[in-house]
């Protein structure tokens, strides 16, 4: 069974992935126009008061956006968090690609491993994060027994 | 008063030559990487993050790597590469009630959903040196649980179904930013929460002691501490939706607080609230004693006249890097202040002394 990634959740794997595994994943890239960038700022984070009331500000993060045309025509976006110029580069250009013919070949090839891999190690902290949660037991008090 | 003057060139790139050696240190011994301090120094690394206000791992750790391990003028280095970067967007508020947290823990409740999760904790270890760590080749495993910590409930949500803590509502406001505007007093909560997220960690603590110790006490519990990752969220505005660009681990703290009510209000808890960059507990939970000390006037509670109760005393003087540099300043060449007054001085004690014969 193939995986379907909405255009929404493959951007997002794109720039949360491993810069280094998403190259050796998609090493060549097709030919392309760079329409933006890449091109390095920075994003203010918000969080809220109390965690659920008004919005304030809590700081900035770097984030590298790239936008870049196909050769046959799609337009690919990326904003990834860091620096990594290649990075934002290479998710812009698969972001075009998924937008073409070769969307399932590249949904198997790339999206998939990188969704199953972020899986296995968010499980494995959430899996040492459970193995601290204390188990409280209670002493039997003389008058009880 | 300040006069240009000339001069001191040769000494100036020798004095910069000196401190790369410095840095260096004994070329006998392997150098440190930018990937070793922020894997092994990381909440040295979180520090620099925060207070920095730019969460960037790689950054702060070559930050730290340049300023031989001191942290505050790591943090300048920070903020001084901040302001070279163009301003992308705001993310849209992250939702700790959705973090992946790896520490969860609540002084209020003992058995609650979710359970208390001690994470990667320095607590309950006995603050021994641990001479072992002076080997190499130390290799630490985590055993894992058969299931993994799912989402963790808001424990002051408990409370608030109950009408027993006040309400936080939501809004969409835009928030003013003090990166952006100078900050003016009174400042609103808001820009309160951010001038203390990234204020000196220490400066802080030091206030939130001072509350706890009865200047401006506050009564506060830990209702709940969580350390975890979030994802940050984006509207990019070219595709009309919004993307996750990636996830940045925080520090969030809300504390319950004793209140009597007011004229306006029912006796009920209120609330403190910290959330920080990074692993830094110590820092979440001083800010949210300290915000919660600060809402005295919108509660409609007294003003003692202590330290942590004065926005302008706290805000003003919670920026290390600000303070930094109004305090290293005087080390400055002052020649001419100091030879008008050096005049004053003579003059004065001159005609002292002349009065007295």
């Amino acid at each position: 069974m193939t995986q379907i990634f909405e255009r929404p959740a493959a951007m997002g794997l794109l720039a949360r992935a491993e810069p280094l595994r998403l190259a050796a994943l998609f090493p060549d890239l097709p030919a392309h126009t760079r329409l933006r960038g890449p091109e390095i700022g920075a994003v203010m984070v918000r969080g809220r008061q109390g965690g659920t009331g008004a919005p304030f500000n809590l700081g900035e993060m770097t984030v590298t956006r790239c936008t870049v045309r196909l050769a046959e025509g799609p337009v690919g976006h990326a904003h990834v968090q860091g620096r990594n110029t290649e990075h934002a580069l290479r998710a812009a250009v698969l972001d075009a690609l998924l937008q073409t013919d070769r969307a399932a070949a590249l949904t198997r090839s790339v999206l998939a491993l990188l969704a199953a891999e972020e899986t296995t190690r968010r499980e494995a902290r959430a899996r040492k994060a459970a193995a601290t949660r204390v188990e409280f037991f209670t002493m039997v008090r003389g008058e009880d027994a | 008063m300040y006069v240009a003057v000339k001069g001191g060139e040769r000494a100036i790139d020798n004095a910069h030559a000196f401190l790369a050696e410095e840095r260096r240190g004994d070329p006998a011994i392997p150098e440190l990487t930018v990937a070793q301090i922020r894997a092994q120094m990381a909440l040295a690394v979180n520090r620099v993050m925060a207070e920095g206000s730019l969460y960037d791992p790689d950054l702060a750790a070559l930050a730290i790597k340049q300023s031989r391990g001191d942290l505050i003028e790591a943090i300048f280095l920070i903020r001084a590469y901040r302001t070279t970067l163009p301003r992308l967007g705001c993310s849209r508020p992250i939702d700790t009630g959705r973090m992946a947290a790896v520490r969860r823990v609540s002084a209020t409740y003992k058995d609650l959903p979710g359970g208390q999760v001690l994470g990667p904790t320095f607590d309950y270890t006995h603050r021994l040196i641990d001479f072992a760590l002076a080997a190499e080749g130390t290799a630490a495993q985590a055993p894992l649980a058969s299931a993994p910590l799912g989402p963790v409930p808001r424990v002051t949500g408990f409370l608030d179904r109950e009408g027993l803590i006040e309400d936080e509502p939501a809004s969409e406001a835009t928030p003013r930013d003090l990166t952006r505007e100078p900050m003016e007093l009174p400042a609103d909560r808001a820009l309160r929460l951010q001038a203390l997220t990234r204020g000196d960690e220490g400066f802080i603590l030091s206030l939130a002691y001072s509350s706890q110790r009865g200047y401006g006490r506050t009564h506060p519990f830990v209702g709940e501490l969580r350390i975890g990752e979030v994802a940050v969220e984006l509207d990019i505005p070219e595709l009309g939706f919004a993307v996750e660009i990636g996830a940045i681990t925080v520090t969030e703290c809300e504390t319950v607080n004793q209140f009597t009510g007011s004229r306006t209000q029912p006796p009920q808890f209120t609330r403190g609230y910290g959330l920080v960059f990074g692993q830094t507990e110590r820092k979440a939970i001083s800010m949210s004693l300290v915000d919660r000390a600060l809402r005295w006037d919108e509660l409609g509670e007294d003003n003692t006249g202590a330290p942590v109760q004065d926005q302008e005393f706290v805000l003003m003087h919670a920026d290390n890097i600000q303070a930094t540099g109004f305090l290293e300043h005087i080390k400055l060449p002052h020649y001419v202040d100091f030879q008008s007054e050096l005049e004053l001085v003579r003059r004065l004690r001159a005609g002292q002394q002349g009065a007295a014969e």
